[in-house]
């Protein structure tokens, strides 16, 4: 986020979501489906489409509503705009790509409670004008999107030996050559995967003279403003 | 019937432990795993909800969502539901019995958002043991081994991040990198009692 509030230019909105905030690697948010989903890139794409979808567009209206909303009951509000765009992403994905939504199964509905998205309600669209908070949305869904999407070809990859754009597009990559890895798709291959590209955007970002994220703070949390031991390091008595 | 019950009971703990197997309440197993005590009080909060919420969605589902056809709403009408129920419990804790408020309490706002009580309660919906559908019974005794799951991944993981504290870990594997990989290894020692209790109901 700027620190200076006229400093906000769109572009910076936009991009800032895609790598500099990026919200799977940087931010550490909606772990839960990024390691569930990412199994075959496909599935990656269409949690990162959908999640994307339900953001911009929860974004926007609490956005509008932002001066209307009472401070005290926002959370419960942000929730039941939000729960209402994933049941509207729900009737789509199963009308028109059932097979997204048989791949995605239970995390689909669960969209309502992932980080990110109640994190962005909370930390952005809440603050800021409509046009940048969509801004906001579109930036933040593309950076989710591309980290599932790399997280789930690594996957796939290195546990299938194959590589799935579409549901009927299988690519071949490493199957024919060795028998895959099927630890990388199952559970404890999610955890490993993810912690190695933690680790390798945090190499990143120490060469570029960042600070690398090292815990997860209370900023990433969406009950931070509501938590009476926000900033006090971790949730419990220190 | 106790066949079932005993089968769903040690499902929810080892086979389809909801952390490590389903990838379901990620956010709390990472971020408040650090102390013991904290990751006991959270897990037990969490346990509590997971029932509570259980017993009130299951039939507000069967018995008014189905009936009505109004199975669309389902995810707005129990996210609705575990919010209030978490604020309900929250003052009706701090009103009757301060001293397990003063252990739980902390914990109970950020369960709304875990998405392990929401996946509990929906997935037990779908749930066929033998090609059947669950009943109320086994639906509760599900979010209670749900949630006796989350209890031990949590406590395992709280145990082996103290030790990881004094280890000598290369510098861009310091904090969450390691800990996603110590909870990998984790995830292997539970893959291993895949199969173990599907024989009980063959």
């Amino acid at each position: 986020m700027a620190k200076d509030p006229k400093q906000k230019s769109y572009l910076r909105e936009f991009h800032k979501g895609i790598i500099v905030e990026n919200p799977v690697f940087r931010l550490m948010l909606g772990t839960c489906p990024t390691l569930a989903v990412t199994t075959a890139a496909f599935n990656g794409l269409g949690m990162g489409a959908a999640a994307t979808l339900v953001l911009i567009g929860s974004n926007v209206v609490i956005s509008l509503l932002r001066n209307v909303i009472p401070d005290k009951v926002r959370i419960a509000a942000y929730i039941t705009i939000i729960a209402g765009f994933v049941s509207i992403i729900q009737l789509f994905v199963k009308a028109y790509v059932p097979d997204i939504d048989k791949s995605l199964g239970i995390f689909l509905p669960l969209i309502v409670v992932n980080c990110v998205i109640l994190g962005r309600a909370e930390m952005y669209a809440s603050k800021n004008s409509v046009g940048l908070s969509a801004l906001d949305g579109l930036g933040m869904g593309i950076g989710f999107t591309l980290a599932l999407v790399v997280m789930a070809s690594i996957r796939e990859i290195i546990g299938a030996g194959t590589l799935t754009l579409l549901p009927n597009l299988v690519i071949p990559v490493t199957i024919n050559l060795w028998s895959p890895m099927i630890i990388f798709i199952l559970p404890p291959g999610g955890f490993f995967v993810y912690g190695m590209l933690v680790a390798i955007v945090n190499k990143i970002t120490v060469k570029k003279g960042k600070v690398p994220k090292s815990e997860l703070g209370c900023g990433g949390c969406p009950m931070a403003s509501s938590c009476s031991r926000a900033n006090q390091g971790e949730c419990g008595n220190e | 019937m106790i066949k079932i019950l005993i089968y769903v009971f040690l499902a929810g703990i080892f086979t389809e432990n909801f952390v490590l197997s389903k990838f379901l309440g990620i956010c709390p197993f990472l971020g408040v795993s650090k102390k013991l005590d904290t990751a006991v009080g959270m897990s037990a909060a969490v346990t509590f909800v997971m029932v509570l919420a259980t017993a009130v969605t299951w039939p507000i589902y069967r018995f008014i969502l189905e009936p009505l056809h109004l199975e669309f709403l389902q995810t707005v009408a129990f996210i609705l539901i575990i919010a209030s129920l978490v604020q309900l419990l929250e003052i009706v804790l701090r009103k009757f019995m301060p001293p397990l408020y003063n252990s739980l309490g902390i914990f109970l706002p950020l369960i709304t958002t875990n998405c392990a009580v929401l996946g509990v309660t929906t997935l037990v919906l779908d749930r066929t043991i033998n090609g059947e559908v669950i009943s109320f019974l086994p639906a509760l005794v599900n979010a209670f081994s749900g949630g006796l799951g989350f209890f031990l991944a949590m406590v395992l993981f709280a145990g082996i991040r103290q030790k990881l504290e004094t280890c000598d870990i290369p510098k861009c594997l310091r904090g969450i990198p390691i800990t996603l990989v110590a909870a990998s290894l984790l995830a292997v020692s539970f893959l291993g009692f895949q199969g173990i209790v599907d024989g009980l109901i063959k």
